[in-house]
């Protein structure tokens, strides 16, 4: 537990000692995801790492095709966009210009598992020294709700209305298990925001994983899972508990593989 | 002068990319630009640049999007297959504004097509090729000289107007040898001239590079932005070469290997006592609509010849306006035009 | 059997009540319950999340799983 502890902030003049605040490069503006969406507590553990790494004046991030493709808009250092699916080609094309720069990529399912399957697998297997941040929330939220390579079975989403069938759809897709055998992949990691307990591990896994790039050591990419309420179509808590009990037991939660 | 090397065009290619810079370059497998991708394989190495054989030509060209982004001068090349696939990167690096070099070695289609030379690709080069209102600036050479100068060309347009470039060649020019002068006029990649570049946020607000504009009006008002900037290269940057444009009754017009061809035709035409001559478009996009406007109002008869179904004469019969005869003669399929053919079509319409 | 002393919890929370989307997150993941909704709405139109002083103790539990990051802790 020793290492969940929170980082204690300089207090303003007169108030007590401020233990948590917003992360300098996290814009503060309104994030335009829905109520309970993980990708505003995804984008804040990401700008806490990379202010406490101090590399802030170093990054350079790919947006992603998805609900995140503004992410631009909430994090104050260089960013690109990328087609759906080429991110890590993209972050290749910069990393190997630019190999002092931190460069990592935000992608969701639909974008990492489905449309970018080559992309990421090549790229883990060139053993880029890049960090991808992988959202898993188990559908297409900006197009409307589709099935994701990640949703569950018997899962509803627009295109599964009956619920995903493994006979029809086949079964969701564990990138993490796909890409540890290959020898350019060598930190992997999934963990979830469903709590704040679990928040706080995902932020020690984006730490770990952006300091494998710092430290050259090659490929390292983090899993989220996450919680879509409007497109699982429940409330925010809910969706968080669904996490609990249904997605992290099929994506179990834990370092799949590291050095 | 200097020395002459003996090579292939797609080699000269290759050297005219590193003469102007270029330090990146990503590729995939595909004939007949193969030669290429192996040169710039071994000059990469070589020189400390960076080649990567990428997973696909969507890969290919995304990473090239992403080096370009990183201020570097970067390349990827392919054959009229994988051309297509490279379509989605050109549109997102025309919408972001981010140059870079593509080179199309042309091959037959449509589909898998075959391997021999074709030019069925020049709607795809000129007309944007992708999705969304943009244009790529488009060289045409027709020499292996050429495929070395106009890539070192394409590198310096590119940057000046942050906007794709590409070279259209064939097979023919891709394979064959010939003497070229190791040569470049290039001023090289200069990352001063490229602020918007992503280095890192160090001293100065963070660099966003991208296609997407959500608010209302932004994409238009930015759509509006790249028009001008094409009708600023539309004003500066055509290239055409003219052969007896003063005193012809006919006037072929071709541009790449074809040009060769027909040229020989209209030197063997003019010593047959027919006056005819050549224009042939260096530059595809823009295309040189004035020039071939203005010597319609002379010349009353024009031929195109195309290794194509006729593309490029689209863009002719909008230059001429009605004002002259156009004829066309078209090969397809990888079948080339000989001088005889052209001479024949020649012979028929003067 | 000794006593032990227990230091009294001494923690309080600031919401940006306007910010507040109301996914109330915050609600279920603090250990002492001392954040509420709210009776009336914020200008989004939703009830928003409200702390609640009491045993607080600090853990920033609540700002660590606040999607939107407007809670402050102090200590």
């Amino acid at each position: 537990m020793k290492k969940n502890r929170i980082k204690v902030i300089p207090a303003k003049k007169g108030e007590t000692n401020r233990v948590f605040a917003r992360p300098a490069t996290l814009r503060d503006i309104d994030n335009h995801y829905c109520a309970g969406c993980g990708h505003g507590i995804i984008h804040r553990l990401i700008c806490e790492v990379i202010d406490e790494l101090g590399i802030r004046e170093k990054v350079i991030a790919i947006a992603p095709v998805g609900c995140a493709v503004i992410a631009y808009d909430y994090w104050d250092f260089d960013v690109t966009e990328a087609p759906h699916g080429r991110t890590p080609a993209v972050a290749t094309g910069i990393k190997r210009t630019r190999p002092n720069n931190i460069v990592f990529t935000y992608q969701g399912d639909g974008d990492l598992a489905a449309i970018g399957t080559a992309e990421t697998i090549h790229a883990a297997n060139r053993g880029e020294n890049i960090t991808i941040i992988f959202v898993n929330n188990g559908v297409y939220g900006m197009t409307g709700g589709q099935m994701a390579p990640t949703t569950l079975a018997g899962q509803k989403t627009a295109t599964t209305i009956y619920g995903r069938s493994l006979r029809r759809e086949g079964y969701p897709i564990r990138m993490l298990e796909i890409l540890a055998p290959l020898p350019g992949a060598r930190y992997l990691e999934r963990v979830s925001v469903h709590s704040a307990h679990e928040t706080l591990r995902a932020k020690r896994a984006i730490m770990k994983a952006f300091k494998t790039q710092v430290d050259g050591k090659g490929f390292s990419m983090v899993e989220v899972l996450s919680m879509c309420p409007t497109y699982w179509g429940m409330s925010a808590i809910k969706a968080a508990e669904r996490i609990r009990s249904d997605v992290a037991t099929f994506y179990p939660l834990g370092v799949v593989k590291t050095y | 002068m200097g020395k002459k090397i003996l090579m292939c065009g797609n080699d000269a290619c290759g050297e005219g990319a590193m003469l102007a810079g270029c330090t990146f370059y990503a590729g995939y497998p595909i004939t007949p630009q193969n030669e290429l991708t192996a040169y710039m394989a071994r000059r990469m190495v070589d020189t400390g640049g960076t080649f990567i054989q990428a997973e696909s030509e969507l890969a290919a060209i995304n990473m090239v999007l992403g080096a370009s982004a990183s201020g570097f001068r970067a390349m990827t090349s392919s054959s009229s297959p994988g051309i297509s696939l490279k379509q989605e990167g050109i549109s997102y690096m025309a919408g972001c504004e981010l140059p870079g070099v593509i080179v199309n070695i042309q091959r037959g289609g449509p589909g898998l097509g075959n391997i021999a030379p074709a030019q069925g690709d020049y709607f795809q080069s000129v007309k944007g090729g992708g999705h969304g209102d943009y244009k790529v600036i488009v060289l045409a050479p027709a020499s292996a000289q050429e495929l070395l100068d106009h890539t070192s060309l394409a590198f310096d347009l590119s940057d000046k107007y942050r906007n794709p470039a590409l070279i259209l060649g064939d097979g023919l020019l891709g394979q064959m040898m010939e003497p070229v002068e190791i040569r470049t006029q290039s001023s090289g990649n200069n990352i001063h001239n490229k602020p918007w570049a992503l280095t890192g946020c160090a001293g100065r607000k963070p660099n966003i590079i991208k296609s997407l504009f959500l608010g209302d009006g932004v994409l238009e008002a930015h759509n509006v932005k790249l028009q001008q900037k094409y009708n600023t290269i539309k004003a500066a940057e055509v290239r055409v070469e003219m052969i007896n444009s003063k005193d012809s009754d006919i006037m072929v017009v071709a541009y790449g290997s074809v040009a060769r061809i027909s040229k020989a035709a209209v030197a063997k035409a003019r010593a047959k006592g027919i006056k005819a001559g050549l224009i042939r478009p260096i530059t595809l996009w823009p295309f040189p609509e004035k020039a071939i406007s203005e010597i319609a109002d002379k010349v009353k008869k024009f031929l195109v010849v195309e290794m194509s179904a006729g593309q490029m004469v689209e863009d002719v019969r909008l230059a001429i306006c009605g004002k002259a005869k156009v004829s066309f003669y078209g090969r397809m399929g990888g079948g080339i035009p000989t001088e005889g053919e052209i001479l024949a079509q020649i012979e028929k319409i003067v | 059997m000794k006593a032990i002393k227990v230091k009294k919890p001494s923690g309080k929370i600031k919401i940006n009540k306007d910010r507040c989307k109301g996914c109330y997150l915050c609600i279920v993941n603090c250990p002492n319950g001392r954040i509420k909704i709210a009776e009336d709405l914020n200008v989004k139109g939703v009830k928003p999340a409200i702390f609640s002083p009491g045993n607080c103790t600090g853990c920033a539990m609540c700002a660590v799983i606040c999607p939107e990051c407007i809670i402050e802790v102090y200590r």
